[in-house]
């Protein structure tokens, strides 16, 4: 199946269409690989159809395009996600998503940007995407690009110190060409953030970071859309879009569950959430 | 001069002719010498602060936007706290990124331990896609700075704190892999690289005078090893004698010891930090505390030879 390429999209029902179909490629090849992270992929699932079907100027035919906005999955395993979205605007064929996770495929289980145009910086070991979107943002300045970075982290990732050494940088070096995003989803993998180790309030900690801060329901099209709007608008600091979602989001039964945070759909598993989201689509 | 002072005017001088240069630091750029670079191309020049892992990320994203970033600190924080940075988003990606640290070694003096790379060697070598380079003094160490801006893919340049000989000769001409061999003795080789390097070639100008003919070997760039020319010195004398600022496990001995155990086995002796920290005192007290000095490599020779 040949997902239309569509870029820039504004109409919300459109947006949710897609959305709706990258969760079902998620779904499938989590299935097929029979490993990988599911929660994290579907959480922010939303947030990044909007970013490569809406937002982001980019050319799937030439990923390489100067002039390309960018973006960073500092949380690589949400890597389904990435791929899902880089196949359906067009960067490869459909039919790799089975390969994922497969001895010679280009899918790393984290993504590895020598394997994969479209990729732009291997990613996995948390808390490293931010400086690397940082050193973008500011190669960008210095060349006069308007081109934008977008860097989406989980909400566990911003435990790692180094996110928070590369806070101060890009509002030391007022970078209003980029935007961090994090999937607030309330998970990681030994339980609910809250727990394992708190970060809250995290709105009050990047505002003392000094960023502007966007608080959004993550899972809401027009928010997100207006949200991005807003990233545009403000001048000599970085924005960071807080967006709260559920972690599973798009499955009933793997909805805000912490054991589906690093294990793959069972065959049975995926039927029901086919038909679950098919249904939704009406 | 020291390699650092020579890394500062390579950097000014290669600044001025390349506008894709980019240089970062991490609050030392008045001791890693690109405070110059600093002060001529500001614009060009990113202090991040006292945090290495977001600078070696910060040149990861430079790269990716098409600069040449060249990112210092010390040797011990550039590879010892950001390794897995280097690991992860630099060599894993294979970017076009420079790191060039100083304070390499026990050389750095009154600092101590904490402030004295001697695993940094091991730390970068082991990572696919990294370049390796040493350099012996600071004409080769300019020669260095300009031949890795040449050359695309990682590269991990030691250079020390103190004021080093020139050792090699005018006509010299660094390239990457190539080691120089200023001699290639029938009794015994040294392979040396830094400023082990001046050290060997006082002790074999000690030894020749005593009839035993001793060859030196500059070995600046420690990956890719020189094969070709170890294999030969390999063959023409019975031992090697391998001599580094650095830890002996993981370093330039590990590295050819590795290569000719399985290629021409010989004997070899590691001269280096026997598995050792460093410790407070000058830098010449330090190098004979550590075993390190032409005495220490003659006696050394010596002893190997009898048995």
């Amino acid at each position: 199946m040949q997902h239309q390429i569509i870029r820039r999209e504004r109409d919300v029902s459109f947006l949710e269409k897609q959305a709706r179909l990258v969760r079902v490629e998620i779904l499938k090849m989590l299935s097929l690989a029979g490993s990988g992270h599911t929660g994290g992929s579907l959480s922010a699932a939303d947030i990044v159809t909007v970013l490569y079907f809406s937002k982001m100027r980019h050319r799937p035919h030439e990923p390489m395009w100067k002039e390309r906005d960018r973006f960073i999955l500092s949380k690589g395993h949400a890597a389904p996600l990435l791929y899902a979205v880089l196949a359906m605007t067009g960067y490869f064929d459909i039919s790799v998503l089975k390969t994922l996770r497969k001895l010679g495929s280009p899918l790393q289980g984290h993504p590895c940007s020598r394997l994969l145009p479209g990729v732009e910086i291997s990613t996995g070991s948390l808390g490293q995407g931010l400086s690397v979107s940082n050193g973008i943002a500011l190669g960008l300045k210095l060349d006069n690009l308007s081109s934008r970075v977008y860097c989406l982290l989980g909400d566990g990732e911003i435990q790692e110190g180094q996110v928070w050494e590369a806070a101060m940088t890009a509002a030391h070096y007022r970078l209003d060409n980029l935007c961090a995003i994090i999937d607030l989803n309330g998970l990681q993998i030994d339980g609910p953030v809250s727990q394992v180790k708190a970060i809250e309030p995290v709105d009050s900690k990047w505002l003392a970071f000094g960023w502007h801060v966007i608080k959004i329901d993550g899972h809401n099209m027009a928010e997100i859309l207006n949200s991005l709007d807003e990233v545009e608008r403000v001048k000599e600091k970085p924005t960071v879009i807080i967006a709260h979602t559920i972690k599973g989001k798009g499955v009933s039964f793997f909805e805000g569950k912490v054991e589906y945070h690093g294990i793959a759909p069972t065959k049975e598993e995926l039927m029901k959430a086919l038909k679950e989201l098919s249904e939704e689509g009406g | 001069m020291a390699t650092r002072d020579a890394y500062g005017e390579a950097l000014l001088e290669l600044g001025k002719k390349r506008k894709d240069i980019v240089v970062l630091d991490a609050d030392l750029s008045g001791s890693t010498k690109t405070g110059k670079f600093a002060k001529a191309f500001p614009e060009r020049f990113f202090n991040i602060g006292i945090a290495e892992q977001d600078m070696i990320g910060t040149a990861a994203g430079l790269a990716l936007a098409g600069k040449l970033p060249f990112a210092s600190t010390f040797a011990v924080f550039e590879t010892g706290r950001a390794w897995e940075q280097v690991r992860q988003t630099i060599c894993y990606s294979n970017l076009n990124v420079k790191l060039v640290a100083t304070h390499g070694g026990i050389s750095v003096g009154e600092d101590g331990a904490s402030h004295q790379a001697t695993e940094d060697i091991a730390l970068m070598r082991v990572l696919p896609n990294m370049t390796v380079i040493v350099p012996s003094d600071g004409n080769e160490t300019k020669q260095v700075i300009n031949a890795i801006s040449e050359y695309y893919g990682p590269v991990y340049v030691r250079l020390g704190r103190e004021k080093v000989p020139m050792v090699m000769p005018d006509h010299y001409e660094f390239k990457i892999g190539k080691a120089y061999v200023f001699h290639i003795g029938k009794d015994v080789n040294i392979v040396a690289t830094g400023i082990m390097v001046s050290k060997a070639l006082e002790a074999s100008k000690i030894l020749n005078n005593e009839g035993i003919d001793v060859g030196v070997i500059n070995m600046s760039t420690l990956k890719p090893l020189d094969t070709e020319i170890l294999l030969k010195a390999a063959k023409a004398s019975a031992l090697i004698i391998t001599a580094e600022e650095h830890s002996i496990i993981g370093g330039l001995g590990s590295a050819v010891t590795e290569f000719l155990s399985e290629s021409h086995p010989i004997s070899i002796h590691r001269m280096g930090l026997k598995d050792a920290f460093g410790c407070s005192g000058r830098p010449e007290e330090l190098l004979k505390y550590y075993g390190l000095t032409p005495e220490d490599i003659t006696k050394t020779i010596k002893i190997a030879l009898k048995k």
